[in-house]
């Protein structure tokens, strides 16, 4: 089943850098869609119009349709606060608030209104435990954010997200700050996280995308050469391009 | 939860509009300032003739209205200000940016703060019961509330502004210009002369005019310590006779006199001249700066 | 690399011009030394001087009393109480409304011809001189909306003077803020104003609080704003109401160093040292406010 559908989308940002063009695209639930190819090739455009957070930059163009549930989230209708809460996003570098543990985690609840104590609690455990991280943290929710390590703040990003319940998650090269111990613990949740949501994941390595991805999508320069299931794209590309960038002669 | 959500909207309609309402309001008071002065000042044109408002007598109680010896007062005093804060505000700046270690800088900087802090009226203050007691006997003049105790007060209250601005300009310059320099084997002294400044040269002559323009602006302690006297002197003998600026006779005579006088429309007109002044200068200050801001942003991009 | 071959002869040239290229540094920096020091040994001598000619004059009786005869003898109480009510007054007017601006141009305006212009404005209004807010402050609110010599003018006058410190130190302190925290809020839900409220501004709290209390200060120390709005030259009783004149620290100091005849010097003094006090705890408040929170920083 089709989480997300993309139908013709073309972007372009009124600075002339990253655009889209003409993408189409379909995004399975309960499973791990990879977005890949070389920096400036639109992977975190399309992530960044997924929950409407472009709206934040100068984007000069959008023509297209986003159909998440078979709705048009480029509605200028959409109600983009309701969307961003269904869709969650991780960034590539751990972007702690400068709050608690605890309160990080809370924000997100507490900006759509949520004050009962209970409901924040349960929440709380809920998140860390699906982001491996309830084991390393649950004694000192309290401390600030920032005394964690790198990767603990990562999977506390991830955390802060699925507090939310979110039916996508979007992570734009997670792991790309991270040491390999990190990094494994990170993949290990996303491989539990896809039973309950979406995932949509631009890797921070070619052999990154190759262990995680349901499906793949290779991009370049803002078009989507190449689109298969399960670990094809890897083993046998299609595209001269996608093999070009797999075996490693660019990007 | 639909409630919560338009009562979120509407709280958001309402905070941006109030807060877009106090951005414009800088513009609103601008301009209100504007067409108040014109309001009261301009009538003094029509009531009084040019050729009375540039002459050369101030005498506003036999209806003598000559700007010149105002004006005069004000550049002599500015001009001698100028002398004193510019050289001794930007070497503090350079050398504060430049070459103080770090635990000096930290004491130094809050310290011309302090003094960018203190009331002008205290300043004058001090001018009237010792600077000017003091310049009397050192210069052995008749009286020490004179342009040049006017100047020294004024220069002290103009270099926080000097020091700030070029401070900020020196910070400015990328650490690899001077790495740069030093690596080529230019000693520290010449990097600063060579380099640094030149690089910075925009923003201290922004801070120049800066300086400048809170010279012309001061009221009390420049009203306190020169005198008293609106008659037009030139040359050196300026500096060491009372005078008296265009902000002190506006503080000075503006309490006493009936509103719509000719006086009083006279003591407006001076204001519009102040007020046209110190837009002259800060317009042509910031279009300074936003120039050093294109230039260095087209060398990142 | 490749080692050049050393002549010996441009070496000792070399070597000679490095010795005076380094004396002529060495004056240099004495000269920028003694700068700096003209600047900086005035500033504390004149604190060290007024307090030790003003603090003699400090008494229970001088700072909670009523001037009497003509001045010459009392306190300076109603003097002090006005320049807290200016002061308060200011800051009710100016704080929101500054903030409000700075929020505006750094979270909410884009960079276009109507931004810019509030800026030249709001670069104006810091260079208008003072006395010229006294005229308008007198044109506009004391006359034109009748609120007499008051309070309420006074304070309305010197908020507009104080706004542009307030919008500039405030726009610095809410850009200081990493764009990082605005993404992550949004991108969970929040609208601009919950980020504003719940991230930009307590994380900009201690820069805004320092611009405050600097703009502030310059409104308490100010003279020609409210000579023609406010002030009342000789008022023994306390304030009523906003629309009371009042007395005022700085106009008091002026009246009484240059207007009375045979003022005892030792309360000149004394009244000068009170206002330099009060404004110089204001700036130290201020300056602490800062370095502490610079050190707390989580970011």
């Amino acid at each position: 089943m089709n989480k997300i559908v993309i139908e013709n989308l073309t972007l372009h940002y009124s600075d002339g850098t990253e655009s889209l063009k003409n993408i189409s695209l379909n995004i399975a639930a309960n499973a791990i869609t990879v977005l890949l190819g070389p920096a400036g090739g639109g992977k975190s455009s399309l992530l960044r119009v997924l929950n409407r957070l472009n709206d934040l930059a100068d984007v000069e163009e959008v023509s297209g349709r986003v159909l998440l549930d078979e709705v048009d989230i480029l509605d200028p209708k959409t109600d983009v606060i309701a969307l961003r809460r269904r869709v969650g996003m991780v960034f590539a570098r751990p972007v702690v608030l400068p709050f608690s543990i605890r309160g990080n985690l809370t924000y997100g609840l507490e900006l759509a209104g949520e004050r009962d104590p209970v409901v924040l609690e349960e929440a709380v455990e809920r998140s860390l435990q699906q982001a491996a991280l309830w084991d390393e943290v649950k004694d000192r929710l309290n401390d600030p954010a920032v005394a964690l390590s790198g990767g603990q703040q990562q999977r506390l990003c991830l955390a802060r997200s699925l507090v939310l319940k979110p039916e996508v998650i979007l992570l734009d090269e997670p792991t790309s700050g991270l040491d390999p111990i990190s990094t494994g613990k990170v993949e290990t949740s996303l491989e539990e996280l896809k039973k309950q949501y979406t995932i949509v994941l631009v890797p921070h390595s070619i052999q990154q995308a190759a262990r995680t991805a349901d499906y793949a999508a290779f991009f370049l320069q803002g078009e989507l050469i190449e689109f298969a299931v399960g670990k094809d794209l890897f083993v046998k590309p299609r595209d001269k391009r996608t093999q070009d960038y797999i075996e490693g002669r660019f990007g | 939860m639909r409630n919560k959500a338009t009562s979120l909207s509407w709280i958001e309609f309402l905070i941006t509009r109030l807060v877009k309402a106090s951005g414009y309001s800088a513009i609103v008071f601008v301009g209100l300032i504007f067409f108040f002065l014109m309001g009261e000042g301009l009538p003094a044109l029509a009531e009084t003739s040019l050729s009375s408002l540039l002459s050369t007598r101030w005498y506003p109680i036999e209806g003598y209205y000559g700007l010149l010896p105002l004006i005069g007062g004000s550049l002599v005093v500015t001009l001698g200000a100028t002398l004193v804060a510019v050289p001794v505000g930007i070497g503090t700046a350079v050398f504060i940016s430049e070459i103080a270690p770090r635990w000096l800088r930290e004491i130094l900087k809050p310290l011309v703060e302090v003094l960018g802090g203190f009331p002008s009226v205290v300043l004058g203050f001090l001018g009237v019961l010792v600077l000017s007691p003091f310049l009397r006997e050192f210069l052995g003049l008749p009286t020490g509330l004179t342009a040049l105790a006017g100047s020294l007060l004024l220069g002290g209250i103009a270099i926080p502004t000097v020091v700030s601005v070029a401070e900020d300009a020196l910070d400015a310059v990328p650490r690899s210009y001077r790495d740069a320099a030093l690596a080529l084997g230019a000693t520290q002294w010449q990097t600063i002369w060579r380099v640094t400044l030149p690089a910075a040269r925009s923003g201290v002559l922004t801070a120049v005019m800066l300086g400048v323009g809170r010279a012309i602006g001061e009221t009390m302690a420049v009203m306190m310590v020169t005198g008293n006297a609106p008659v037009l002197r030139l040359g050196l003998e300026a500096l060491f006779m009372p005078t008296r600026t265009m902000t002190a006779t506006i503080a000075a005579e503006m309490g006493e006199v009936a509103n719509g006088s000719e006086h009083y429309h006279v003591l407006f007109l001076i204001g519009i001249a102040l007020f046209l002044i110190s837009l002259a200068i800060n317009v042509t200050a910031s279009a300074l700066v936003f120039r050093q801001h294109k230039r260095s942003e087209r060398i990142l991009s | 690399m490749t080692a050049e071959p050393m002549t010996p002869a441009p070496r000792m040239a070399r070597a000679t011009s490095s010795a005076s290229r380094l004396r002529v540094q060495k004056i240099g920096f004495g000269l920028l030394g003694l700068l700096a020091a003209l600047t900086v040994l005035p500033i504390i001598a004149v604190v060290v001087y007024m307090i030790v000619q003003g603090a003699p004059a400090i008494s229970w009786e001088f700072l909670t009393g009523f001037p009497r005869e003509g001045m010459r003898a009392g306190g300076i109480w109603p003097a002090i109480v006005g320049t807290f009510f200016l002061t308060l007054g200011t800051a009710i007017f100016a704080v929101p409304l500054g903030i409000g601006a700075a929020i505006y141009l750094s979270e909410y305006a884009s960079e276009n011809r109507w931004t810019r212009l509030i800026r030249i404005a709001i670069i104006n209004l810091a260079g208008i001189p003072s006395v010229v807010y006294g005229l308008f402050g007198m044109g506009l609110f004391v006359l034109f909306l009748n609120f007499g010599t008051s309070i309420l003018a006074g304070s309305l006058t010197l908020s507009i003077m104080t706004l542009p410190v307030i919008i500039s130190t405030t726009e610095e302190a809410l850009r200081a803020v990493p764009q990082s925290f605005r993404v992550v809020s949004i991108s969970l839900g929040g609208t601009r104003w919950q980020t504003i409220w719940r991230i930009v501004l307590p994380q900009s709290l201690p820069g805004i609080l320092t611009g405050v209390i600097l703009g502030l200060e310059r409104a308490a120390g100010e003279t020609a704003p409210i000579l023609f709005t406010v002030a009342a030259f000789f008022l023994p009783r306390l304030p009523h109401s906003p629309l009371d004149a009042t007395m005022a620290l700085p106009y008091h100091l002026f009246v009484i160093s240059t207007q009375v005849p045979g003022m005892p010097v030792q309360i000149q003094y004394g009244t000068a040292l009170v206002l330099l006090a009060f404004v110089l705890s204001m700036n130290i408040i201020a300056t602490v406010i800062r370095s502490r929170a610079r050190k707390r920083r989580q970011w």
